[in-house]
């Protein structure tokens, strides 16, 4: 945590692409996220966005909240959209109809947008390598309809389409694992990230821009609205996720696992459950599960990157 | 390419025009019958005969939405589909216009599962018809071929900014061997020179597309939608002038063939046309005083060329080639009744629905259906609609 105890404003770019004024909630991680990965990223970018959250807050007609190109089609499609966008201006470029140039071309989704209803388009961009990255903002359920279950959300936790109840513990599978997913598909560049390491995150998103081929990048963002949290705790939550190894940063570049951070001391899973509303049904047992899921999977992990 | 006669598979002649056309961009799913064509478009971009990005996506939802994401950068963009495939990417048919991309696409006609069925009708077009996107129905090679130039002639033009759907019927037409007069590039280049997009996705000068409405505007943006599809026709004429200018070839949205003098008429779209025609020659030796009237350009839906082309006739006999099930007939039926409605000396409207699934419809079928038609108008037999030679 020392580390990022340093964090100053003026050491960021002081350029705002995705601007104030937008109606996101209070303590919105999220949109600080998008703030941040825009940051890195810098002009030269064009934006493909999912329908979602971050789409509503930040384009109500006649209003936009974007300072880069940006375009919105649907629900499942940003990963498609980028690829036409990326194709289009490559053969036109080819063409001599435009000035050859360096674009970012950057699609995003939340984890309902990516995990759920567009996970075979974004396979289907990942796989034809098409130069862009992808990033996920993963709030953990569909916050903009509702808080309903997507299949990022964690085991036990209560959305409104996976209440917990007399015979229920609320979300009944485990968290699908989208990163290892994007490895699958042999690209370049896979990372996650979470705001409350914000140089961690714009590291990570330079890399991104500046290897060719697809990066998927995983961005866990805290929804004080949806986790039933207080909404100046984000930041705190999202440190909590990272430090208890729920959330674990890392990278895959070429091939090679790499932690970008290691939590020193690991701090026990019960700090990052406890206090969140959604998971407030859960019994001592219950975080105990989740607790031996965390270490296994993160020693897993350890075994990868240590392996390289 | 040179000015050319060529006997050629009218998919083939098709992809050619899009390459004539220097399209920058194609993104395709394979889907029968439509397949000929983007195999062909993926040949020429294999063989650098046509420079352009053939993306070939996982699906035709994606297809539609890389073709958005190429157009939204100023690319010049097609696609082709058929039935199953239209009905998958409708989710993003309505936006492409919506959001003013002018794509193209070729939509060789087949009809809509269950049961599956690889073969033609209009079924699939009409599932889409109130999409906002232009409609052209087109009746031999060579109009496929014309069509395709026209058709981004007419979207790319700043005043219009809409997608074009070519309709061509397939199997039928799609693989049908035709002779097919090519143009020279140059002539093509003046027809459809390399165009701008004012208003893309630029890092320079960035704009947000595909922004949410509240109910207090999203009206306002349909109207805009509705003003932008009816205003097209305009264009729509222009082009098809200025072709005929090129080529010696003309075009109208409302076409009719030995309809001047006749008391009734059969109605058509598509490749269909020409047997009509063979049909009325027959039945004129015969004394009926019957015409053709064949309905190219289908949305945006030309009123007044209908006017004028049924004035003085008692009688229309439809041959639709899809159905509303539960409604009063197939749709261009319902079309031309609601649009005839309230003209004093409105001809009576008889429809038959045939032809589904490419069942054959001969000669001899279209004057049984014309002859059988104008006994109903006479008997007043005129609601709804009749299933044209059903088993059993």
């Amino acid at each position: 945590m020392d580390k990022f105890s340093v964090f100053s404003a003026r050491l960021v770019e002081k350029d705002e692409l995705f601007t104030s004024g937008h109606r996101a909630c209070q303590g919105c991680a999220e949109a600080l996220a998008v703030r941040l990965v825009m940051k890195a990223l810098g002009r030269n970018t064009i934006v493909a966005m999912a329908t979602g959250c971050m789409e509503i807050i930040s384009s109500p007609l006649p209003t936009t909240a974007w300072q880069v190109p940006w375009i919105h089609v649907a629900f499942e499609n940003s990963s498609a959209v980028i690829s036409g966008c990326e194709s289009g201006m490559k053969a036109m470029m080819r063409k001599g109809k435009l000035p050859a140039k360096k674009i970012n071309f950057v699609a995003m989704g939340g984890d309902g947008a990516t995990a759920d209803i567009g996970m075979g388009q974004l396979s289907g961009a990942m796989e034809r390598g098409h130069d862009m990255i992808y990033v996920c903002y993963d709030n953990e359920a569909y916050m903009n309809t509702g808080i309903q279950r997507s299949s990022a959300t964690p085991w036990g936790a209560s959305t409104t389409t996976s209440p917990a109840g007399k015979i229920s513990k609320g979300q009944f599978t485990q968290k699908k694992d989208m990163p290892k997913i994007a490895i699958a598909h042999n690209i370049p560049y896979v990372a996650t990230a979470c705001p409350s390491f914000p140089f961690d995150l714009m590291e990570k998103v330079e890399k991104a821009a500046a290897i060719e081929g697809p990066a998927y990048l995983h961005i866990l963002s805290v929804c004080p609205t949806g986790w039933r949290i207080p909404s100046e705790e984000a930041i705190k939550y999202g440190r909590l996720a990272v430090n208890t190894c729920v959330f674990p940063l890392y990278e895959y570049e070429y091939g090679k696992y790499n932690l970008t951070y290691r939590p020193h001391p690991i701090l026990p899973v019960k700090e990052y459950i406890q206090g969140q509303g959604r998971f407030r049904h859960l019994t001592p047992e219950d975080i105990d599960s989740i607790q031996e899921r965390t270490r296994t999977e993160y020693e897993k992990l350890l075994k990868l990157s240590e392996e390289g | 390419m040179a000015k050319e006669r060529k006997g050629i598979e009218v998919s083939l002649a098709v992809a050619e025009a899009v390459g004539q056309a220097d399209c920058d961009l194609i993104s395709a799913y394979p889907i029968t019958p439509q397949t000929h064509i983007v195999e062909h478009l993926s040949e020429m971009v294999a063989n650098a005969h046509l420079d352009a990005e053939f993306v070939p996506v996982e699906s035709e939802h994606s297809a539609m939405s890389v073709c958005c994401g190429a157009a939204a950068v100023g690319a010049r963009t097609f696609t082709s589909t058929s039935s199953q495939g239209l009905a998958l990417m409708a989710e993003i048919f309505f936006i492409t216009s919506a959001m003013r991309l002018p794509v193209v696409m070729a939509l060789a006609n087949r009809s809509l599962s269950a049961p599956l069925s690889i073969w033609n009708d209009h079924t699939d077009t009409m599932m889409v018809r109130d999409g906002g996107w232009i409609h052209v129905f087109v009746e031999n090679g060579q109009e496929a071929y014309d069509h395709v130039f026209w058709a981004f002639r007419v979207a790319e033009d700043p005043a219009v900014r809409l997608p074009v759907a070519l309709n061509i019927d397939g199997f039928i037409m799609t693989h049908m061997i035709e002779p097919v007069d090519f143009e020279d590039d140059e002539l093509i280049k003046r027809y459809v020179p390399e165009y701008r997009m004012e208003k893309r996705l630029d890092p320079d000068n960035p704009v947000s597309m595909g922004c949410f409405a509240m109910p207090e505007i999203y009206s306002e943006t349909q109207m805009v939608r509705e003003n932008a599809l009816v205003e097209s026709y305009a264009t729509c004429i222009k082009a098809w002038d200025e072709w005929a200018a090129l080529t010696g070839r003309q075009y109208h949205p409302v076409e009719t063939y030995r309809a001047d003098d006749a008391e009734y008429c059969i109605v058509t779209m598509g490749s269909l046309g020409e047997t009509a025609m063979a049909a009325v020659d027959e039945l004129r030796e015969q004394g009926e005083l019957v015409g053709v009237i064949k309905i190219r350009l289908w949305r945006p839906f030309p009123f007044d060329d209908l006017f004028k082309a049924v004035a003085g006739k008692d009688t229309l006999i439809v041959l639709d080639r899809a159905i509303s099930f539960g409604g009063p007939g197939g749709p261009v039926a319902l079309e031309l009744r609601s649009a005839l409605c309230n003209s004093p000396k409105a001809p009576v409207v008889v429809d038959y629905v045939a032809g589904l699934a490419s069942r054959d419809v001969t000669v001899e079928d279209f004057k049984s259906i014309i002859l059988g038609g104008k006994a109903k108008a006479a008997g007043g037999e005129i609601a709804g609609f009749t299933f044209y030679g059903l088993r059993g």
